[in-house]
């Protein structure tokens, strides 16, 4: 039990790392990205690509995607997304769905539909062993202590840099942020930047522990949705414990049957949904 | 030559004019009172000067440059700063990081966390606190403050004294004479005329979105005033 249960918070850092991104652009500009996982996705092609014809590791490859999945999410959000700023709350949704699919058609298109996995060289089936009975695995650990490593940078960038003051300043009041001679749009991309930049680590993890396709994503989407909905709307811990949550849940149920994992998982969400529809540490420090 | 001259400005909101040709200097280390009722168009006035509200380049012209039409943070890169009205402090920041807000843009100035908190010592006592646990006096001096940090060389005050007490209001007409005097213009909105007169070298009246008076507050009576702020 308690090897499950472990194993189920390790798992849940990987769904801290893809919902962090998400919680951080709901935070600051009250957008849904509905293509958040097709970019983890995304992520972890480009490091098939650069592990391909460059011959690097896939930890080392993240030197490359993460930048380059920052420059991306820049530029989405300053060339596109601004676009549908102050028109209510669907246009981005839409926008964003749509970018979903053309992301997932693009990656079948380039990729074909076989599954594809990053290999890390023997780091992903090494394990660590902790007394005689339990044992855990090198990768995932390193998994969620990154995740814990990236919401304690995160956490120094919002409450300590003046850029992370102005992204609560324009989550609290964006008008008045404005008078004050914050420049939204350019914030609003750097948030994307920053969101992307973490997905790219999300989407190669993932790409490392798992297989994947050009599918993938909104399973991924949908994963992050949940941790950042029972970890409470816009609480940067609470992402983390969300996602543990999640993991524990989907590791618990896998154990009694191998079917009911995900189902585990969504029962869960559920239960905190009708209980506690604010999350479990909504009232916790805000990211905004 | 005026610091900022505004020239036959119209503002709309949608299909609804709120200004109609609205004309305005004010010079250099000079205080202008904008005063009116409800509705007048005062705040219409102040955010289309500031830069939230899309106004015609040429209407509105700042140091000699026309800046209508300019972003918000363009113009506090010029020294146009606005305390909004309601004085709209960020909750999840503390009293210090509000004013920390208003130095976004790094404009080097006279003004700096430690002259406004020599300014207003209470805000110091509070710094740690979020910014919204201060009284309605202590926000305003917080907002007007925070506005300081931006180093303006024109400071847009909306509302100074709208909520607050008779006794917090002369507390916060003092500091705008401190300000005043170290040489930063201000454009001063209120709809209580008492103290603003005393403050400004300038009153403007606005009624129904156009300037209904204008001229030194010791050239006007009562009774011009009453009759343009009223319209009766």
């Amino acid at each position: 039990m308690i090897d499950t249960i472990l194993q189920g918070l390790l798992l849940g850092g990987l769904y801290a790392l893809f919902a962090t991104g998400l919680s951080l652009i709901f935070g600051v500009m009250r957008i849904v990205n509905l293509a958040h996982g097709d970019l983890s996705i995304l992520a972890a092609f480009l490091a098939v690509v650069v592990v391909e014809t460059l011959g690097l590791n896939p930890f080392v490859a993240l030197v490359l995607v993460a930048p380059l999945m920052a420059a991306l999410g820049y530029g989405l959000q300053t060339l596109i997304l601004n676009r549908l700023l102050g028109r209510g709350i669907l246009p981005p949704i839409l926008v964003t769905f749509g970018l979903s699919i053309i992301i997932q058609n693009a990656l079948l298109e380039t990729f074909s539909a076989d599954s594809r996995r990053l290999n890390p060289g023997g780091i992903d089936t090494a394990s660590l062993a902790l007394g005689s009975q339990l044992a855990i695995g090198w990768f995932p650990f390193i998994t969620l202590a990154v995740a814990v490593l990236i919401l304690i940078g995160l956490q120094y960038f919002i409450s300590r840099l003046a850029v992370g003051r102005a992204f609560r300043a324009t989550s609290d009041d964006q008008e008045t942020a404005e008078l004050m001679g914050i420049d939204n749009r350019r914030l609003y991309g750097l948030a994307m930047a920053l969101s992307l930049g973490i997905v790219a680590v999300a989407g190669v993890f993932l790409g490392i522990r798992t297989t994947f396709t050009f599918s993938s994503g909104p399973d991924r989407l949908l994963f992050a949705f949940e941790a950042v909905i029972i970890g409470g709307l816009g609480s940067l811990w609470g992402t983390l414990v969300g996602g543990a949550v999640l993991g524990i849940a989907q590791t618990i149920g896998a154990k009694l049957s191998p079917g009911w994992g995900i189902l585990g998982g969504h029962l869960v969400f559920l239960v905190v949904l009708l209980l506690r529809p604010q999350g479990l540490f909504a009232k916790a420090e805000r990211i905004a | 030559m005026s610091l900022l001259s505004v020239r036959n400005l119209s503002a709309f909101y949608g299909s609804f004019q709120a200004l109609f040709d609205v004309s305005l200097e004010a010079d250099e280390g000079e205080t202008v009172a904008v005063i009116g009722a409800n509705g007048a168009g005062k705040t219409t006035f102040l955010r289309s000067v500031a830069g939230v509200l899309r106004v015609p380049a040429p209407a509105v012209r700042f140091a000699g440059d026309p800046v209508g039409g300019l972003h918000a943070h363009e113009l506090v890169d010029r020294g146009v700063v606005m305390v909004p009205e309601g004085r709209r402090i960020f909750p999840s920041l503390s009293v210090e990081e509000n004013l920390l807000v208003g130095a976004y843009r790094r404009r080097p100035g006279r003004w700096t966390l430690a002259r406004v908190y020599d300014l207003f010592p209470i805000l110091a006592e509070r710094r740690r606190q979020p910014g919204t646990n201060l009284s309605g006096g202590e926000q305003q001096m917080l907002a007007i403050g925070r506005g300081l940090m931006g180093n303006p060389r024109l400071l847009l005050v909306d509302e100074v004294s709208l909520g607050l007490a008779p006794v917090v209001v002369r507390d916060i007409y003092r500091v705008l004479r401190t300000i005043a005097a170290e040489g930063t213009s201000t454009l001063v909105v209120d709809q209580d005329v008492s103290q603003i007169m005393e403050l400004a070298q300038r009153v403007y009246c606005f009624r129904k979105g156009t300037v209904s008076l204008e001229g030194r507050p010791a050239d006007l009576t009562r009774a011009r005033i009453a009759a343009a702020y009223f319209g009766v």
